[in-house]
């Protein structure tokens, strides 16, 4: 059988044949992952499973990036759970305080996760890594107790949907709104139990930061995976990302694909999706106007240095609009690190911005940036479910650093390219 | 095993974060869970719930994160089945880890109305609408969960396969 990306790579992990979608498979993982929020649940049934230790201290990752910095006692308690384990399981891959990021931006910059890769996690968003070529999928907590006890697990093998996209973005298009726009034209469950995979010129060109992007919100279409493509950017990025044999993977010539949509990219411009759902799919110009009362940059979909570039470069020498809470949630120490001595936090700073630590935040109503009723906040997150970032009676925009970055200028939804 | 109980209806895209919001994440304990389910829907909703009522529910119900406190605050709530047009993929696989039973019935959905009373037998395959008289044949459960549920669950299968050493 001619394999798509994503049956490739579960063939690779399996030493059954891969012959058909709907098949069950019995694979063996890289790298299984949960965090402040899920890890002591996989805990607590880790220990009912009777495992006395994981299948390999290397290949777990444990990452308090949720409520960081806690929150409160509840949530301080959940990271002492989660810091127990990790010691008396002797997890090398332990993150919390100032070595610890929102997961999805970190374990890429860690090298943790590559092309050809097999990874599990008990958080939905852990399809990120189909950015690099990773077969990555979110499980709950069970599931991924059993993973760390087992190091394997079954997998239905997806059909794929193959995604096309060609042509030149404009200015101020990139990634989030191509996954914007797929996610509404497919629809939240367009890709209930499928694989994605993205392919196409518009693709090539895309960085690997980007990639991750459209990768991270698959899972907003429903889909099992969202995979791209391993290329030279892949392998280069691999390389200065302590991955020095990161390898080139593309689906096999005449795989079988279940459906194929094409985006042209050329006739894209920027794209929010609007209150409730990942779907409700716009150009910005059809809501330009809209009220906002706070603007987010940063989680696991934006909030990496290519985002933070961007917001920086809408927001030089500009103010945000008075009224309007402008948040930067850097997501790993290292973009931290490297946004302040690029001097992109004095353009922030400049614009009357709250820079945060990294963390998840206000991303899912956590905290450092909850709505209050009627509240309305622009954000580079990648979920407006009703009450996600606060208020049941509050609305969230999803949006592109740039678009978010001239929406907290003028304090009413704009498209950057009419600043 | 048969179930009776009281219809709750909810609409299609019904996420993780109406079942069971972020800001309750702090605990792993099925009780305080269950007492705040579906609080992200509507506050207090959990009230009109007795012990063993059903939920039910359009396409795609349990979209969103992968957090196990929805299956559980389900559980919790006292609401031991639920009969959807579709179900979120991991929501599914979580479910059945936790012992929550979950139907699905595709367009079946419409022959149920909010408050209706129901009984499910999943032996048989067959959710009765009491109220109407309506018979609805529930698709039998997937050959790759049986292994589960005969084992009682994903804890008690990987138990067995530690202990076996297999
Ligand atoms: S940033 Fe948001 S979506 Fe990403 S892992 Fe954190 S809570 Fe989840």
């Amino acid at each position: 059988m001619q394999h798509t990306l994503a049956q490739k790579i579960l063939a690779r992990h399996t030493d059954q044949e891969i012959t058909e979608a709907g098949q069950i498979a019995r694979c063996r993982v890289s790298l299984v992952l949960a965090n402040d929020i899920t890890a002591p649940l996989a805990i607590k049934s880790f220990k009912g499973m009777g495992a006395t230790k994981v299948f390999d201290r290397d290949k777990i990752a444990l990452v308090c990036d949720h409520f960081t910095p806690n929150k409160d006692i509840d949530s301080a308690e959940q990271v002492r759970v989660v810091r127990e384990f990790a010691q008396e399981m002797g997890v090398t891959h332990y993150y919390e305080g100032g070595d610890c990021g929102v997961e999805h931006a970190l374990l890429p910059e860690l090298g943790l996760v590559g092309p050809g890769d097999l990874v599990v996690g008990a958080d939905s968003h852990t399809c990120t890594y189909g950015g690099l070529g990773a077969f990555a999928t979110g499980m709950g907590s069970t599931d991924i107790a059993g993973a760390m006890a087992l190091g394997e697990t079954w997998f239905k093998v997806p059909p794929t949907i193959r995604v096309l996209i060609s042509g030149k973005l404009k200015k101020w298009v990139g990634a989030k709104d191509l996954i914007l726009n797929l996610i509404g034209r497919i629809g939240v469950s367009g890709g209930l139990y499928k694989a994605l995979e993205f392919d196409g010129d518009t693709v090539a060109d895309l960085s690997v930061e980007g990639r991750l992007t459209m990768a991270n919100m698959a899972i907003e279409a429903g889909a099992k995976v969202g995979i791209f493509p391993s290329d030279d950017k892949t392998v280069a990025y691999g390389q200065a990302h302590n991955r020095p044999n990161a390898e080139r993977l593309t689906a096999d010539p005449g795989a079988v694909y279940e459906s194929v949509v094409e985006i042209d990219a050329a006739a894209l411009a920027p794209q929010v999706a609007c209150p409730h759902l990942p779907d409700n799919v716009k150009p910005v110009s059809e809501v330009t106007g809209v009220r906002i009362h706070q603007a987010v940059i940063g989680s696991c979909t934006n909030g990496r240095i290519s985002d933070l570039r961007e917001a920086a470069q809408v927001l030089k020498g500009r103010k945000a609009a008075k009224g309007v809470r402008l948040i930067v949630l850097p997501a790993t120490p290292t973009i931290w690190r490297q946004a302040m001595h690029e001097g992109l936090f004095d353009i922030f700073l400049d614009a009357g911005a709250v820079i945060g630590p990294p963390t998840c935040g206000p991303c899912l109503g956590g905290h450092m940036g909850i709505l209050a009723q009627g509240e309305v906040s622009v954000a580079t997150t990648n979920r407006n479910f009703k009450g996600r970032m606060g208020s049941l009676e509050s609305f969230v925009y999803l949006s592109s650093p740039a678009v978010a970055a001239a929406s907290a200028v003028t304090g009413v939804l704009t498209d950057p390219g009419s600043l | 095993m048969s179930i009776r109980g009281k219809a709750h209806k909810v609409g299609a895209h019904i996420d993780t974060d109406a079942i069971i919001p972020a800001r309750f994440l702090v605990t792993t304990d099925k009780d305080k869970l269950g007492a705040n389910c579906m609080e992200g829907l509507e506050p207090g909703w959990i009230k009109r719930v007795t012990a063993g009522d059903i939920m039910v529910a359009g396409e795609n119900f349990g979209c969103g994160s992968s957090r196990e406190h929805a299956p559980i605050a389900l559980l919790g709530a006292g609401i031991p089945v639920v009969a959807a047009k579709s179900f979120a993929r991991i929501f599914y696989r979580n479910s059945f880890n936790m012992g929550l039973v979950l139907l699905e019935i595709g367009d079946e959905v419409d022959k149920i109305g909010d408050g209706d009373q129901l009984e499910v037998d999943i032996e048989k395959g067959l959710l009765k609408n009491l109220t109407t008289g309506a018979e609805i044949k529930v698709p039998a459960i997937p050959a790759s969960m049986r292994e589960l549920v005969d084992a009682g669950g994903l804890v008690p299968y990987v138990k067995k396969r530690i202990q076996t050493g297999a």
